[in-house]
């Protein structure tokens, strides 16, 4: 079975896909950079990133390791360091993340906005059981007494699914599997029912078999919740898999933006374009599989023109002199690239040249 | 590819038993002999040291010069005499006291200070960092037994200064060790995550950085209690610690030293308990970090 037909054929059947430009955004992010800068060097990690998040709604953004994905789920709950600087709007729940001082901050981590892990082994605190370490959080922000805390606790490991889910709680990390330290992270970044979760390549070290699990029970989970997630990834199944909306991300911005329909059928961006291509599936059999020629730029200085000419096999003089604005195709569909064909016009056009 | 298939309901019977932590300790401590034959001998030691006047029958402080050198097996003295007279085995008893006494205090109190600097030298910023640890770096210049030497002679001997000389002395060490696992521990995803869920700087220092931090330190310190008896011996050997008429187990060695060849079982008893009470620390820190890691199997 063709894979892109059946992710389509899921889709079509999914909750209408939210107006972006709504009033009532949890997340509201625009023109977002993020710049390191140390004595060595300066590096442009983000480069103006704009997106909104209303409740319920589930953004994936996809893009390769030094994308700047990992490093945008951060700036939303400033958890970057100290010579990160961080310039745009960022309001996370009625919230200026910017303008919070630091106690307010860390009443709207975990409560407005809670993140999970890649790698949970190490997400979680190898010295305290699962119990201890969801019932301290539950304590911290609602100022419970131990007991209900420990209640609230076993509710969040039954919801996540986790098997005698009362003897877990005294279990250690390192005595639980991959898959059911992620749930147990998962419950830990759900102990306080917040209502924006980012899940930065949540499945990434987990088993093939493991991943579709911890998706799906993520996918319930912020159904049954009503939550906002913003899902990062580099796997364009996972992204598929979860997301309403989908962003592309490279060099710190977002190349192409849009439902997963969008993506999948009409990819606008010759980069959409190789991530799809590079992807395994079962209709490429016997095919060699397409890659992305070249690596990602480094980003010691913001690039003037579009970040992804130097390996764009479309690429004109045109790329590297400006930047490509975002130019919409629908009210869901962005790309910021001056070859914007269809693939099929642009090979066409190669033919031709 | 079904990938909306649900997820299986998956019941895998749990191999982990709920106990509380303490007891999984102790458990794992009854289970490891070696640890639990120098726990005996440290109680033992302990218990000489507390109960001294009871358990032996002579003065420490009086011999017959006719009894001098009395070998191991005399009647009256089980142990023999040393070379004034006086009975060994109430002066090793005697002597546990204050080799106690100089072995652990420094120990704990530099176990306090330099924890508690090394802590701070790994979470505060660079220049607090640069600040502790390069102060740090120029005791390290001096090899600890000259050190602790230099201090003691500027100090003058005594027992009180001793002990002051060594825990200068272990201060360094102990920073070293406490600020390398605060670095390693701070950079761990698990901090980054507390701090996700809203947890202040205050609250990740409490809970993650102290409770990750502090076992290794404390078998740490644990080893340095067999160091402290060893530099307490020597340089009460060296006649900077413990003046002669007081028991000690070092200085003991030093008096006995000259008769060697007269009798050398005796005169090598001393060293032999220092070799053992320290050998015991030493054993029981590695027994302590083995039963207090929650990570290793149960």
């Amino acid at each position: 079975m063709n894979v892109h037909a059946h992710f389509v054929a899921q889709l079509h059947g999914a909750r209408p896909i939210a107006d972006p430009a709504a009033s009532d955004a949890l997340v509201d992010v625009e023109d977002m950079t993020v710049t390191f800068r140390s004595r060595e060097r300066v590096v442009h990690a983000v480069n103006g990133v704009s997106f909104s998040l209303r409740r319920g709604e589930v953004l994936g953004i996809l893009g390769e390791s030094g994308s700047g994905k990992s490093v945008t789920l951060r700036a939303l709950m400033r958890l970057l360091p100290d010579h990160a600087q961080v310039g745009g709007k960022v309001v996370v729940a009625g919230h200026d993340v910017a303008r919070l001082d630091e106690s307010r901050l860390e009443d709207v981590r975990g409560r407005a906005i809670s993140m999970i892990f890649q790698e949970p082994m190490t997400a979680l605190d190898p010295v305290f059981t699962i119990g201890e370490q969801i019932a301290e959080t539950v304590r911290r922000h609602e100022g419970c007494d131990r007991r209900t805390a420990e209640a609230r606790a076993l509710d969040l490991l039954d919801m996540v699914q986790i098997p005698s889910a009362r003897r877990r709680l005294k279990a250690y990390p390192h005595e639980m599997s991959g898959g059911m330290r992620q749930r147990a992270m998962i419950a830990l970044a759900l102990s306080c029912r917040p209502s924006v979760l980012l899940a930065d390549e949540p499945t990434t070290a987990l088993d093939v078999t493991v991943q579709i699990q911890v998706l799906l029970l993520l996918r319930k989970l912020q159904k049954e919740l009503g939550m906002a997630v913003i899902f990062v990834t580099h796997d364009v199944g996972a992204a598929i898999e979860v997301s309403d909306r989908l962003a592309v991300m490279y060099a710190g911005r977002f190349v192409e933006t849009g439902t997963a329909i969008d993506m999948i059928e009409t990819p606008r961006h010759p980069y959409t374009n190789g991530l799809l291509d590079s992807m395994l599936s079962g209709d490429k059999r016997g095919q060699r599989l397409e890659t992305i020629p070249g690596a990602p730029p480094s980003l010691g200085q913001a690039p003037a023109g579009c970040s992804f000419a130097p390996r764009c096999r479309f690429a004109a003089t045109s790329c590297t002199l400006a930047l490509p604005e975002p130019t919409a195709f629908s009210p869901t569909h962005t790309a910021r690239c001056f070859r914007m064909d269809t693939k099929a016009e642009r090979f066409a056009m190669l033919a031709d040249a | 590819m079904s990938i909306t298939a649900a997820a299986p309901a998956i019941s895998i019977p749990a191999p982990v038993a709920g106990k509380g932590y303490w007891r999984l300790v102790g458990e794992r401590l009854a289970r490891d002999k070696v640890t639990l034959v120098v726990a005996a001998i440290l109680l033992a030691v302990i218990l000489v040291a507390i109960f001294a006047p009871l358990i032996t029958a002579h003065d420490p402080y009086v011999g017959r010069v006719a009894n001098r050198l009395k070998p191991i097996g005399t009647p009256n003295h089980w142990l023999g005499t040393d070379e004034v007279g006086r009975d060994l085995w109430t002066r090793l008893a005697y002597g546990s006291r204050l080799t106690l006494l100089t072995g652990v205090t420094p120990v704990i109190v530099a176990t306090l200070i330099g924890a508690t600097l090394g802590i701070v030298a790994g979470i505060g910023g660079r220049v607090v960092n640069t600040l502790v640890m390069r102060t740090m770096d120029v005791f390290y210049a001096f090899p600890s037994v000259l050190l602790a030497i230099a201090i003691c002679g500027v100090l003058g001997s005594g027992v009180r200064n001793m002990i002051l000389s060594l825990t200068i002395v272990f201060i360094p060490p102990v920073v070293r060790v406490s600020e390398s696992v605060t670095t390693q521990v701070r950079s761990l995803d698990f901090v980054e995550a507390a701090r996700a869920t809203g947890a202040s700087l205050a609250m990740v220092i409490r809970h993650q950085v102290i409770a990750n931090v502090l076992s290794p330190i404390l078998v740490y310190a644990t080893s340095l209690v067999s160091l402290s008896i060893i530099l307490a011996a020597g340089l009460s050997f060296l006649g900077l610690g413990v003046a002669p008429p007081n028991a000690e187990w070092g200085s003991m060695l030093n008096a006995l030293r000259q008769s060697i060849y007269v009798n050398p079982v005796n005169a090598a008893l001393p060293g032999l308990v220092i070799l053992i009470t320290s050998m015991a620390f030493n054993l029981m820190s590695d027994g302590l970090r083995s039963a207090m890691d929650v990570r290793l199997p149960r």
